[in-house]
């Protein structure tokens, strides 16, 4: 097949892709930093503002979750390595969405903050996906890759899963009634995960079994 | 031919135009015009407009000295499902909505049911300019120059019976003017209501217009109810009928969720939307966020209108 010419770029090209990469994935930020300096946000520009950095940080899970499948499909094994950048740029988003709550939202009430947390499940499941996302931002650089091992990296990283359902729920919880969106990210992340439990060949899935064992004991 | 986005000069009739000077001179002239039955001399004038139909008003005691939200924010930020669930979605669509003929009808226990032309409405009493703040659920608020004529002097004009107790507010739900409408987000057409004793109240408006002008049919064109101590939903917009009745009437958002939203939803920071907390809001326009005042601040005159209820229970 013809495109599969692009199979394997050089060292250079995908140099030049991470480059062309990162500064897309910076598009939405400074869309955002546009919008508040023309002042086009709307009449509300820090409800904007939270909500697209939180918008934004979902898809760039589901845009994480999705270059596996992509990769099996096309056979673009190198797509492989713009995936870390990705996953960072879900915890970039993450991170500032988090952080407007806190700031323009709660002004760093820590004492109101504190109840939300207990009190309001959407705001609960919102900040245990950001808790789980910090261990795997901290054990993205390949050093600790090596220092964790492969197979425990990978484990660990596994629970982007858990992290993208909790994100999903979160947005669910907090629309007051028309639920269509969250919806829709709800189907697409059934696909991505649905996809790898029919592709997850029961061998393997005893080897992982097999490995955790060790673990428990 | 090239598309034309605004209209050509000669689309525009000059009785339409409202001379600069005037218009920017129309405050002076609000004020000139206390005590004067404006109301009634201008309303032939207001229905020929097309579009930013000037509209007058006594100014009132009981209007906010607040700074006013911008006019732009006031009419591209509405929660009004019936063109759309998202907060910019009214101020695009609302176009489509026809706002002449529209007729009210006022039945149940009255003794002179009655539907009303909506110039007729413009006729029943001078209209009053109410500057007031409004809070919604969600944590923001606004300051806004209403004008209208208070609900009471409407409901008088019909006579309600010894039995009547409530009163229910039904808006349009056409599905061809009102795209939102053909999704069922909520069980249309949008319920709401009012104890009688709220329903007449002073503060309780039917506003025709805002801002000296008819109101944008985002804002709930041709007439709106207007509850400043209640949170925003409770202001029914684009009415078509009012019912008066002697059981509490079910509410659009009591039937989408009764867990979250109550028939009194009265502004109060100290009972919580069960998803987030209602003791602070944000004044559209402004950076910090504001303490919400009980009542919406209104609590000296309306406060006594729940005198013994338990408002965390009535909700």
């Amino acid at each position: 097949m013809d495109w599969r010419i692009a199979q394997t770029p050089g060292k250079r090209s995908i140099v030049l892709l991470k480059i062309a990469l990162f500064a897309c994935c910076l598009i939405p930020l400074l869309r955002l930093a546009w919008g508040a300096w023309n002042d086009t946000l709307g009449a509300n520009p820090i409800e904007f503002i939270t909500r697209s950095l939180g918008s934004w940080a979902l898809n760039f899970l589901l845009i994480t979750l999705s270059v596996t499948p992509l990769r099996k499909f096309t056979g673009w094994h190198w797509l492989m390595q713009l995936r870390r950048m990705l996953g960072l740029y879900a915890f970039f988003y993450a991170t500032l969405h988090l952080s407007t709550y806190l700031w323009l939202d709660k002004f760093f009430d820590w004492q109101e903050i504190a109840k939300d947390i207990l009190k309001r499940p959407f705001i609960t499941i919102g900040m245990s996906a950001f808790a789980l996302l910090l261990p795997l931002a901290l054990t993205s650089p390949q050093a600790m890759v090596r220092r964790l091992g492969g197979k425990r990296w990978q484990r660990l990283h596994r629970l982007i899963y858990v992290i993208a359902i909790c994100a999903v729920v979160h947005y669910w919880w907090l629309v007051k009634l028309d639920v269509s969106l969250p919806a829709i990210y709800s189907v697409l992340l059934c696909l991505l995960l649905g996809i790898r439990l029919l592709w997850a060949d029961p061998e393997r899935r005893g080897a992982v079994s097999g490995n955790l064992k060790p673990a428990q004991e | 031919m090239l598309p034309t986005f605004s209209r050509r000069p000669t689309d525009i009739a000059p009785s339409e135009i409202t001379p600069r000077d005037v218009f920017e001179r129309r405050r002076d002239f609000l004020g000139a015009a206390a005590g004067v039955a404006l109301g009634t001399a201008l309303s032939p004038l207001s229905a020929a407009f097309a579009s930013e139909k000037p509209l007058a008003g006594i100014k009132s005691p009981l209007s906010t000295p607040e700074k006013l939200t911008h006019l732009k924010d006031v009419t591209s930020y509405n929660n009004f499902y019936e063109f759309g669930t998202d907060k910019a979605d009214p101020a695009l669509h609302a176009h489509t909505l026809k706002t002449r003929p529209w007729t009210l009808s006022i039945e149940g226990l009255v003794k002179q049911p009655k539907t009303f032309a909506i110039d007729d409405i413009f006729k029943l009493a001078p209209l009053e300019e109410r500057i007031y703040r409004l809070r919604c659920v969600e944590g923001w608020s606004m300051v806004i120059p209403w004008l209208g004529l208070p609900l009471a002097t409407l409901l008088k004009s019909v006579e309600p019976l010894g039995s009547a107790k409530y009163v229910e507010f039904i808006s349009a739900a056409d599905p061809k003017t009102m795209p939102g409408v053909n999704r069922s987000v909520i069980d249309w057409p949008y319920l709401e209501g009012l104890r009688l004793d709220e329903a007449m109240h002073p503060l309780t408006l039917l506003s025709l217009g805002l801002y000296g002008e008819v109101l944008p049919n985002q804002n709930g064109a041709p007439l709106r109810l207007v509850v400043p101590w209640k949170y925003g939903f409770k202001s029914g917009k684009s009415l078509v009928k009012i019912r008066l009745v002697e059981k509490q009437p079910q509410t659009a958002w009591m039937k989408a969720n009764p867990r979250e939203y109550g028939f009194y939803s009265n502004v109060n920071p100290e009972v919580e939307h069960p998803r987030w907390s209602q003791a602070t809001e944000r004044r559209i326009g402004e950076f910090l966020k504001r303490k919400t005042l009980p009542f919406n601040g209104y609590a000296d005159q309306v406060a006594q209108l729940y005198a013994g209820m338990d408002l965390k229970i009535n909700f």
